[in-house]
């Protein structure tokens, strides 16, 4: 079977599934936020410090908040089915724009942290793979075992201490210089400083996941016969481990890296809170704050949309990795 | 006699608790068969694995020489010893199903021998693999070539393997229990074929095998081993018409042949009574507690081998004693 037709069945049994998935994920979500105290305008009606039962009555008809539930829920179906997210009560403007301004700032998040967290896993993983056994494994399963075990917030602020208050290497928080106006190299590496401490400490703590999955997965794949077979034909350790090794290792570790994809989602919600990253977690977390349920149902709406892209190509790369896995 | 391709001098192969080869000596000349018998666990795969320097990084060989086209194969470092390794002395290995990789087509995995001892690559490497295929008799090459491992049979994929080890033509090639995990009307295919391929390519085979069948119609010349030691060593017309050693004899008269005891109920098939044991805290003769013959000296000393006749090698001191030889041959 040819790579693309594998690829366009892949995507078409994707799309099929994702369908009932992604309705089934907004209705349930629709009435578990509806156990939640308070609405949108009890919200803005405290802010505001006063407000009559009429402005109140006034702002809930507005935002349609004042109707039955099921209908309340249609409507957003409704919204849903013309391809609109439906209008944010407190941000002012379409849930659809709001999602569209901070989605880019998180995705470039997650697929740096992701990236260095696969990277640096796989290198570390393959150090203790190598040195099984001995001082250089033993060291770095001490470390990986900290990263695992320590909460992504406080190594968020203990990196902020370190580089940002006592070396002042590195800004605190934000996502680049304000009316900087960089362009170019000096643009790119301004980015670049804004995104170290954020990406790292959304990573660390699967950098050690990845590290001890590879650890595990080489000193398995290492005593089959295949790789007993390669050293028989003279190649040398290194080609050995990367060319007939590392591949088979991959596996079990893709698998992983895709349902991660989801779960560094919530990591975003603490991380950018602790960085100020203008990101959809932080978006998540001021609209749970806000009862703004709109906004809300949008992200996790598109997080089990991008959950479910993850899963597909984490089925297609296990299916370019390994050829014993059809598409079903 | 021209100096033989390998000779093995004294090879002792040593884990920290035990040493499951011991001062093991033979000779393999240019383009011969050598058949290593012995069942399992008698250190067989160890010494080709030895031999390939493959062994695990727990074993040691303390002592002994390896010398293969006059060069001393101990003596040489990591990288001589890989330039050897698939382009003189190849091996293939018991388990063709997980003996490829499953991942890689094996077009690839052929052609990466090719590209990394001849230097050939891209186009030319696919062309040579096409024709190493048809030289394994793989029916429809240019079609195999793109498959993967777990698209082809067992028999096919060891020709697979076997296509990879005689890709550079090497001089030398262990051939670990090559057709053991084959089907019975595969074994015969797949030994004919190393025949064939040991004529036409002029290489010497080390066959190691527990089956006496295969020993009987393709080895030059057979080395029985037991408990990591060899007891002895014989041409197969000899060897199969006067077993000396205990053990040989043993061997022997538990599988069938064709006119005693084929079947049951023509004649009783008997048994080597116990099992291998770890030759390692032993003292004297390791096959002693197994042996229908042994005597209270055979506790105290390993015997030695003996040179009983031309080609012809036997570690029993009793093996001669016509009385023995009767008791044996009555299985008692």
């Amino acid at each position: 079977m040819s790579t693309l037709t594998r690829i366009g069945r892949t995507f078409r049994r994707t799309a099929i599934q994702a369908v009932p998935t992604v309705l089934g994920i907004v209705i349930l979500n629709f009435f578990l936020l509806q156990l939640a105290p308070g609405d949108a305008a009890d919200v803005m009606a405290g802010e505001a410090g006063s407000a009559t039962v009429e402005t109140m009555a006034a702002l809930r008809q507005r935002f349609g908040l004042d109707n039955p539930l099921l209908v309340q829920l249609f409507n957003y179906l409704y919204n849903l089915a013309h391809f609109s997210l439906g209008f944010s009560p407190r941000y002012g403007m379409p849930v659809a724009d709001l999602i569209g301004q901070r989605l880019p700032g998180t995705l470039l998040l997650m697929a740096v942290a992701l990236t260095i967290a696969i990277a640096l896993g796989l290198v570390l993983g393959s150090l203790m793979a190598v040195f099984s056994g001995r001082l250089p494994d033993r060291l770095l399963s001490v470390v990986s075992l900290l990263f695992y075990s320590i909460p992504g917030f406080w190594i968020g602020l203990m990196l902020i201490v370190l580089f940002s208050v006592k070396l002042g290497w590195l800004p605190s928080g934000g996502s680049g210089t304000i009316g900087s106006n960089l362009t170019g190299l000096a643009g790119l590496w301004d980015k670049v400083r804004y995104m170290i401490l954020p990406a790292l400490s959304l990573a660390l703590f699967y950098v050690a996941i990845y590290a001890r999955l590879t650890r595990a997965a080489m000193l398995e794949v290492q005593s089959q016969d295949y790789v007993r077979t390669a050293a028989a034909k003279g190649l040398s350790p290194t080609v050995i481990t990367i060319r007939h090794v590392l591949r088979n290792a991959l596996i079990p570790i893709t698998t992983m890296a895709g349902m991660h994809v989801g779960g560094m989602l919530g990591g975003a919600v603490v991380v950018e809170t602790v960085y100020s990253w203008p990101g959809l977690g932080r978006l998540a977390f001021e609209a749970v704050m806000g009862r703004d349920f709109t906004v809300l149902l949008g992200i996790l709406l598109l997080s089990s949309l991008l959950v479910i892209v993850a899963n597909a190509t984490v089925d297609l790369l296990h299916a370019w990795l390994d050829p014993r896995i059809g598409v079903r | 006699m021209a100096t033989p391709l390998l000779r093995v001098d004294n090879l002792t192969v040593r884990f920290p608790t035990t040493e499951p080869v011991s001062r093991l000596s033979f000779e393999v000349g240019e383009g011969e068969t050598l058949a290593i018998v012995g069942e399992s666990g008698s250190g067989k795969s160890l010494t080709a694995l030895a031999l390939m320097q493959l062994l695990p990084r727990s074993a040691k060989i303390p002592n002994g020489r390896i010398e293969f086209a006059g060069r001393d194969l101990l003596g040489l470092d990591q990288k001589a010893m890989r330039n050897l390794r698939g382009r003189e002395i190849a091996m293939i290995f018991q388990e063709p199903m997980t003996s490829l990789n499953p991942v890689l087509t094996i077009g690839r995995q052929i052609t990466e021998v090719l590209t990394l001892h001849e230097g050939i690559r891209g186009k030319a490497a696919r062309a040579r693999a096409m024709e190493l295929l048809s030289l394994v008799r793989i029916p429809d090459p240019q079609r195999r070539i793109d498959d993967y491992p777990h698209q082809l049979s067992g028999g096919m994929r060891q020709r697979v393997m076997i296509a990879i080890a005689v890709a550079c033509r090497p001089r030398l090639l262990f051939a670990d229990e090559p057709t053991t995990a084959l089907d019975v009307t595969i074994q015969a295919q797949v030994l004919d074929l190393l025949d064939t391929l040991r004529r036409e390519l002029s290489m010497a085979v080390v066959l190691i095998t527990h089956d006496l069948g295969v020993v009987a119609q393709w080895a030059d010349k057979v080395v029985v081993m037991y408990a990591g030691r060899k007891v002895e060593q014989a041409l197969p017309g000899a060897l199969f018409r006067t077993p000396l050693h205990p053990y040989t004899r043993g061997l022997l008269a538990a599988s069938p042949r064709l006119k005693t005891n084929l079947h049951y109920r023509d004649a009783r098939l008997t048994e080597i009574p116990g099992s291998i044991v770890s030759a390692a805290g032993e003292r004297g003769c390791p096959f002693r507690p197994r042996c229908a013959v042994a005597r209270d000296s055979c506790a105290h000393f390993v015997p030695d081998l003996v040179e009983v006749s031309e080609d012809r090698l036997v570690a029993c001191p009793y093996s001669f004693i016509p009385e023995v030889a009767h008791g044996v041959a009555l299985g008692l």
